[in-house]
This record gives structure tokens, C-alpha cells and sequence, in this order.
């Protein structure tokens, strides 16, 4: 007796979703200053443990846009961030962190166009060593000069919906205001001020620093920002490769949701189900059950 | 880069970094620069240009400042340094 295997017809092919595309982040880029990205997520590089961390977490990331400082070369070095953003045709975004005048900011960014050839410049002029704020009156001071020395300038400012309508003003290629203070973790402080800011600006809105887990990058995104800039969220997180890729997807979601436009929140429940066609299941009418509505 | 000499010299017998800059010190006289911030003899006259290649090789990513004005890489072999001048050589590291 001989047998032959059953004859198997093939799975049907599933059907195509005709809305993949339009929800793919590729469809909906990111523009500053005329360049498009794919990616709504800025990454720094500071806090990795190593060249190959921040590496390997740059993948992660998707990032197509990741900062750098200026600093002293120190001849023993060898590697160079920049090796491993070039390597991956990641576009280098220098700031000037550290900077307390509006003065030793505008060398920084004059140093980092010679050095590394763009004149964008990610502007951080810092008011006090303790929390890392920005002085606005030396950033508005810095960011004026830069814009007339030709640079696009990305200020990282406090979350102020008037500094950053005066930034914009001063001709600042997008607005980065701060959730909370730099590598604190503390999300966004004032998720009211980022809506307003966010409202009024005709530049891109980018929440910098503060971010401390996916979620804070969703909700960034939902209260309209334009992309998320973040460093010590993934590369200090006991697996930063892991977090590199939650915050790309939380930006991702948090986009989508913003584009999708949120229910109104309600007090009581709304029924998502029909309320007609129950079936009498023998339950009696009970004339003390609360009525809401 | 010479408009500022008023920094005297220093008496600090000089460092085998600093001889290396100097292979000819019996023709030139000497200078006293501050380079990132540490105080370096060379002879005056020298280049940015051979300053920043005792410092690094990298062909870029490396911008330099003298007395607070930034120096072009295209300048570098024309800008000479004198006693008390100020150089900072800078380049991109891991941050923000």
C-alpha cells in the first residue's frame, strides 16, 4: 500500500492593508530648515559607556539627526563619534553646551562649523551649573547673532511660550524647550505650557530634555511637538538598546495619535456597545440602582 | 597673532612636547603660547598649522581658535604664533 501526501492548497495571500503607507513615519517626515527626516527623534551621545554602546544604540534609535560637544582634543583619544555618525549617514548636530555667555556660545558654533563643516547648531547657553537651565536673556542674545552669521539655529530653551515665540522671531529654525531640567528624568513639568507653545509656533517644536521613558516621549508628541530630543533617557537605561527602540516607537505612536486627534475626555462612561437588543435575561427592573447621566 | 605681547616669559624649562615643537632652538627665539589651556614654548613664528599637527592628525573634525578668533584650516599655515598667544584646539567628542 502506497500513500501520497494530501494535496494542500496554498494559504491565501492576506490582503493588502490599503492604509500601511499612510502610516508608515516615511510618509510623514520631519522638516527643518528645508532637510526632511524620517526619524522625529534627535539623539545625544553623551552618558554612553562606550563608542560601541552609543553605537549600538544609535541603530536602535532610527535616529538620523544626534548632537555632539565641542571639546578640548585630547591627543590619547582614539575613535571618534563622529566615525560612527559618518559610518551610518548620520547627520551631526554640535551644541554648545556648557557655554554661560551668549559670547562664548557664538565661538563654540563658530568652532564647530569649521570644525565639522554644517552650520546648524544645536544653541545652549546655560544659566547655573545645579539645574542646567538656560539663560534667556544671553540665548535670545546668542541666537540673534548666530541667525545673522548665517547658522540655523535649534535653541534648546526654558518651556516659556513667550521666549519661544521670540526665538522663533529671531529667525531660530525650530524651538527646543525643555520638559524638565537635562539628564533629570522628570518628563514634562508643564504639559499646559507645551501645548501652548506647541499651538503658537510656526517652526518645528522639539521637547528637549527630561525625558525619562517612552511614555514622556509619547506624550510629547501628543501635545503636538515635532520630534523628541533625548540622550540620557536611553544611553544611562540598564539596556539602552532596548530604550533607543521604546522611544522610537513612542514617538511613533505618540505622532500618530496626535495626528489622529484624541477623544474628549468624558466624566461618565459611554457605552461602546449597543444598549439596544439586550436580551432579557430574567433580571429584575431594581427602581434604587443610581441613575447617572 | 602677535598684537598680544605683554605676557612675559615664562621660566618653566621646557617639555619634551614642547622641545619636539622646537627641533632648531638655537636659530629661533623662543616663545611662550598657552595651548588648551596649558603653557607650551615654541618658537615664535611657528605655524598654527605645525602647533595643531604636534596635537593631532585627524584631517578633520578639528577647528582651532587663537585669542578667541577662529582660525579657518585654510589659515592655518599662514598664521603665525607669538609669545602669549592663546590656542584652542577643539573637536567634536560624545555630549547633549
Amino acid at each position: 500500500m502506497t500513500r501520497t501526501a494530501p494535496a494542500t492548497t496554498p494559504a491565501p495571500a492576506p490582503a493588502a492593508n490599503p492604509d500601511a503607507a499612510a502610516t508608515d513615519p516615511a510618509a510623514d517626515p520631519l522638516t527643518i530648515a528645508g532637510v526632511r527626516f524620517s526619524s522625529r527623534l534627535i539623539m545625544g551621545t553623551g552618558g554612553a559607556s562606550s563608542l560601541e554602546a552609543m553605537e549600538r544604540a544609535l541603530l536602535a534609535s532610527g535616529t538620523e539627526l544626534t548632537t555632539v560637544a565641542m571639546r578640548r582634543i585630547d591627543p590619547g583619544v582614539h575613535g571618534s563619534v563622529l566615525d560612527v555618525l559618518h559610518r551610518h549617514g548620520i547627520r551631526v548636530l554640535p551644541n554648545t553646551a556648557g557655554c554661560y555667555t551668549a559670547g562664548e556660545a557664538v565661538l563654540t558654533a563658530r568652532l564647530a562649523r569649521e570644525a565639522l563643516g554644517t552650520d546648524w547648531v544645536k544653541l545652549e547657553v546655560i544659566a547655573d551649573e545645579r539645574t542646567l537651565l538656560p539663560d534667556p536673556v544671553e540665548l535670545l542674545a546668542a541666537a540673534e547673532t548666530l541667525v545673522d552669521d548665517g547658522f540655523t539655529v535649534l535653541p534648546y530653551t526654558n518651556d516659556d511660550p513667550v521666549l519661544a515665540r521670540k526665538l522663533q522671531d529671531a529667525g531660530c529654525a525650530a524651538v527646543m524647550p525643555l520638559g524638565s531640567p537635562i539628564g533629570s528624568g522628570l518628563g514634562i513639568r508643564n504639559p499646559h505650557n507645551f501645548a501652548l507653545i506647541t499651538e503658537a509656533a510656526g517652526v518645528p517644536v522639539i521637547l528637549d530634555a527630561g525625558a525619562g521613558t517612552a511614555s514622556d516621549a509619547a506624550q510629547a508628541m501628543e501635545l503636538g511637538c515635532d520630534a523628541v530630543m533625548l540622550a540620557s533617557a536611553v544611553t544611562r537605561a540598564q539596556e539602552p538598546v532596548l530604550m533607543a527602540a521604546a522611544m522610537r516607537h513612542a514617538i511613533t505612536a505618540g505622532r500618530l495619535a496626535a495626528r489622529a486627534g484624541r477623544i474628549p475626555r468624558r466624566h461618565f462612561a459611554r457605552a461602546s456597545s449597543p444598549s439596544a437588543g439586550v436580551a432579557d435575561l430574567g433580571r429584575a427592573p431594581d427602581p434604587e440602582r443610581p441613575a447617572f447621566s | 597673532m602677535t598684537e598680544d605681547a605683554t605676557q612675559t616669559r615664562t621660566t618653566t624649562p621646557p617639555t619634551a612636547t614642547a622641545a619636539a615643537t622646537r627641533p632648531d632652538t638655537d636659530t629661533a627665539p623662543a616663545a611662550t603660547v598657552t595651548v588648551n589651556g596649558a603653557p607650551r614654548r615654541i618658537d615664535a613664528g611657528l605655524t598654527l598649522d605645525a602647533l595643531v599637527a604636534t596635537v593631532t592628525a585627524a584631517p578633520r573634525g578639528v577647528a582651532a581658535a587663537v585669542n578667541e578668533d577662529v582660525v579657518p584650516r585654510g589659515s592655518w599655515p599662514t598664521t603665525t604664533l607669538g609669545d602669549g598667544d592663546r590656542v584652542e584646539i577643539l573637536t567634536a567628542v560624545q555630549g547633549g
